[in-house]
């Protein structure tokens, strides 16, 4: 096995070491609480993968993680940490709803593509701003967006609520039928009840692109030269703001897009939470799924079913065990990739 | 309206409340971040520390048995935090996320099973009330020393600023946040020194979750509500001093007070920009707008360092 297969291999064991580890540790608590985790774990599997709306509530639900997750992955692959995915789809969405419901009279042909724009936009828009400061003035990304979250989320929540909240609610005035993505329900019957919807193939094609940008395109090697060295890049003639810049305003227009799912395939609306806290498990998401798009696709395929698993165990254990489960899985994910890393280092002489 | 009702010793007493979680938090997060480690976990920590005052106190019927128990599990919570980030040298910010996570969801989880609600606990008894022969009765001062956690919270910023630049063991905690391999060499021991710091902010943050529990009288869901963040701004803004952050905590507890009375007397003015306040500020510090704010110099990065 050549050096780089080894590597994988090992980095691939981590990841299912840190699964499996995560899951158990999940069963030695319900032990702990007096809750069997085998009727947990086969109700969990049941629920969620052994019939088709629990399938279909996966796609829906891992839709918006696959998009963050990406945001996330993009952005790292740049060296970024984009803690800011949050803010950006919240903001993404805002924009989103409101290019729904105020541009009327539009053929859907022209009126979904403008607010799938307004999205991505509302999210680039978002994310300009830490990457300007990361780029231009050495400010940490980290703390940027994290303060650029809640300012995100304080703001729209100001404008829902001072001026474009539909009486009686908390929530904007439906987008128009023209801005729609339809549901998969109206392909096939497989899909009755859930709202999954056309946004789920928004997001695995933003997945294929992203990793032509990042491994086909002199754009996307500028972006990983970057990333991987800043000086080397910058010695060779790539310039680092530039790149830098450019990762984080795709990666913004990534998280933006992450909105959609919601605002034009399932409610309809903007209104305050509708994320869920997807920009968050976007990290980790990107995280299990190694920053790589076929991996984020994964990931999200998994912390979907996870999401959707909270409902059909919440009769056995309090529904909570899931983000338990997801914070642990997290947890040795990071510890583990570390050891794998170092053992790689030491023993193949492979710098992952 | 007049607005001498604004400026009245109601919004100073107001103020100090506020500030409490933010002004202990914050110095947990200095003191970690001046040891080299970066814990945005301070949420998580408030969550903890909150619900196990209650449970302490739940239990035992005496409040201060929740204070311990909220500082022990200041302490797991942040072993976790070291073992993954010291230890095994993970990224520190997915740690701290990940905690938050995960303290989320095990209060949640531990609230339905105890109190069997998924909103709030029962009602448990709070702290005393301290009169100090009359002092509590003083405007401001007496809002400080009648509340044992107020109190301890004022103590503790001087504490915290005595302990860093005062003391040995400041010393090298500065050392090993500063340049971890020169440290190494005078044998100051790294791994030791970092989880020390950890688990100081594991102490604090959790006194802060304590205040708010016992202030409340109850545990509800989710009741840090964004302080740890908060916190972490005011570290900034003070950079990573201990006085500068415990004044930055308090301005921001006087920002929200202050939007509070402007209330009472009938002045509207959005929630929403008073939120943003600590953040815009952070940002435009951040900018280099107004003055630099210097992180240590090797905050963040594991030791040793990854070649």
């Amino acid at each position: 096995m050549s050096v780089r297969a080894k590597t994988a291999f090992l980095q691939l064991a981590a990841s299912a070491a840190a699964v499996a580890l995560a899951f158990l540790t999940g069963a030695l608590i319900m032990l702990l609480v007096g809750v069997n985790p085998l009727a947990v774990y086969s109700a969990l599997f049941e629920g969620v993968l052994l019939n088709p709306y629990g399938l279909a509530q996966i796609i829906f639900k891992s839709t918006p993680l696959m998009l963050t997750g990406l945001s996330v992955a993009f952005a790292f692959r740049a060296g970024l940490f984009n803690i800011g995915a949050e803010g950006q789809m919240i903001m993404g969405g805002f924009c989103c709803a409101l290019a729904g419901f105020s541009l009327k009279g539009l053929p859907w042909l022209i009126h979904a593509p403008l607010c799938i724009i307004a999205a991505m936009a509302g999210g680039m828009l978002w994310a300009a701003l830490p990457g300007y400061l990361k780029a231009k003035r050495g400010a940490h990304e980290v703390i940027t967006t994290i303060m650029m979250n809640f300012i995100a989320a304080a703001l729209t929540n100001y404008f829902v609520m001072a001026r474009f909240h539909e009486p009686e609610t908390v929530h904007t005035a439906s987008i128009m039928p023209s801005a729609f993505l339809p549901r998969l329900a109206a392909l096939s019957s497989f899909f009755k009840g859930s709202p999954a919807n056309a946004a789920f193939f928004i997001g695995l094609a933003a997945c294929a692109l992203a990793g032509w940008l990042l491994w086909k395109t002199a754009l996307g090697y500028e972006i990983r030269a970057v990333g991987l060295s800043p000086d080397a890049a910058a010695t060779s003639g790539i310039s680092v703001a530039r790149g830098t810049m450019t990762a984080f305003l795709i990666a913004g227009a990534l998280a933006g897009l992450a909105s959609v799912n919601f605002v034009m395939g399932y409610k309809h609306y903007f209104e305050e939470d509708f994320t869920g806290g997807a920009g968050f498990m976007g990290i980790a998401v990107a995280l299990v799924g190694q920053n790589n798009p076929a991996g984020v696709i994964a990931a999200a395929l998994l912390f979907g079913a996870l999401s959707h698993g909270t409902l059909v165990i919440n009769a056995l254990v309090p529904k909570d065990i899931v983000l338990i489960l997801q914070a642990l899985l997290i947890i040795f994910v990071i510890t583990f990739d570390g050891i794998a890393r170092r053992y790689a280092a030491a023993n193949f002489g492979e710098k992952a | 309206m007049s607005l001498d009702g604004i400026f009245s010793l109601a919004l100073l007493s107001q103020t100090v409340r506020i500030s409490v979680p933010y002004v202990l938090a914050a110095l947990g997060a200095t003191i970690s971040e001046t040891g080299g480690v970066v814990n945005i976990a301070l949420e998580g920590l408030i969550l903890t520390g909150a619900f196990c005052a209650v449970l302490g106190s739940h239990y035992s019927g005496n409040p201060w048995v929740g204070v311990m128990a909220a500082m022990a599990g200041g302490i797991f919570v942040s072993l976790i935090h070291a073992v993954v980030c010291i230890r095994f040298r993970a990224n520190q910010i997915i740690s701290g996320l990940a905690i938050n996570i995960l303290a989320a969801g095990a209060t949640k989880f531990f609230l339905k099973l105890i109190f069997h609600s998924s909103s709030n606990s029962s009602r448990v008894a709070g702290l005393p009330h301290w009169s100090f022969f009359g002092l509590d009765r003083v405007p401001v001062i007496g809002a400080i020393v009648s509340d044992p956690l107020i109190l301890a919270a004022a103590l503790l910023v001087f504490a915290s600023y005595c302990l860093i630049y005062k003391t040995p063991f400041g010393l090298r905690l500065r050392a090993v946040g500063e340049h971890p391999e020169c440290a190494e060499t005078l044998g100051v021991n790294v791994y030791f020194m970092r989880c020390a710091g950890v688990m100081l902010c594991g102490v604090l943050a959790a006194l802060a979750g304590a205040w708010l529990a016992f202030d409340q009288h109850q545990f509800s869901a989710d009741m840090s509500g964004g302080r740890g963040y908060i916190a972490l701004t005011a570290m900034i803004f003070g950079k990573w001093n201990p006085l500068g952050a415990a004044l930055a905590a308090v301005l921001f507890g006087l920002a929200e007070a202050f939007q509070i009375q402007l209330q009472t007397v009938g002045v509207s003015v959005p929630t929403q920009f008073i939120q943003m306040i600590p953040y815009v500020l952070t940002v435009v510090l951040l900018a280099g707008v107004i003055g630099k704010s210097r992180a240590p110099a090797a905050d963040g990065k594991p030791y040793p360092v990854e070649e």
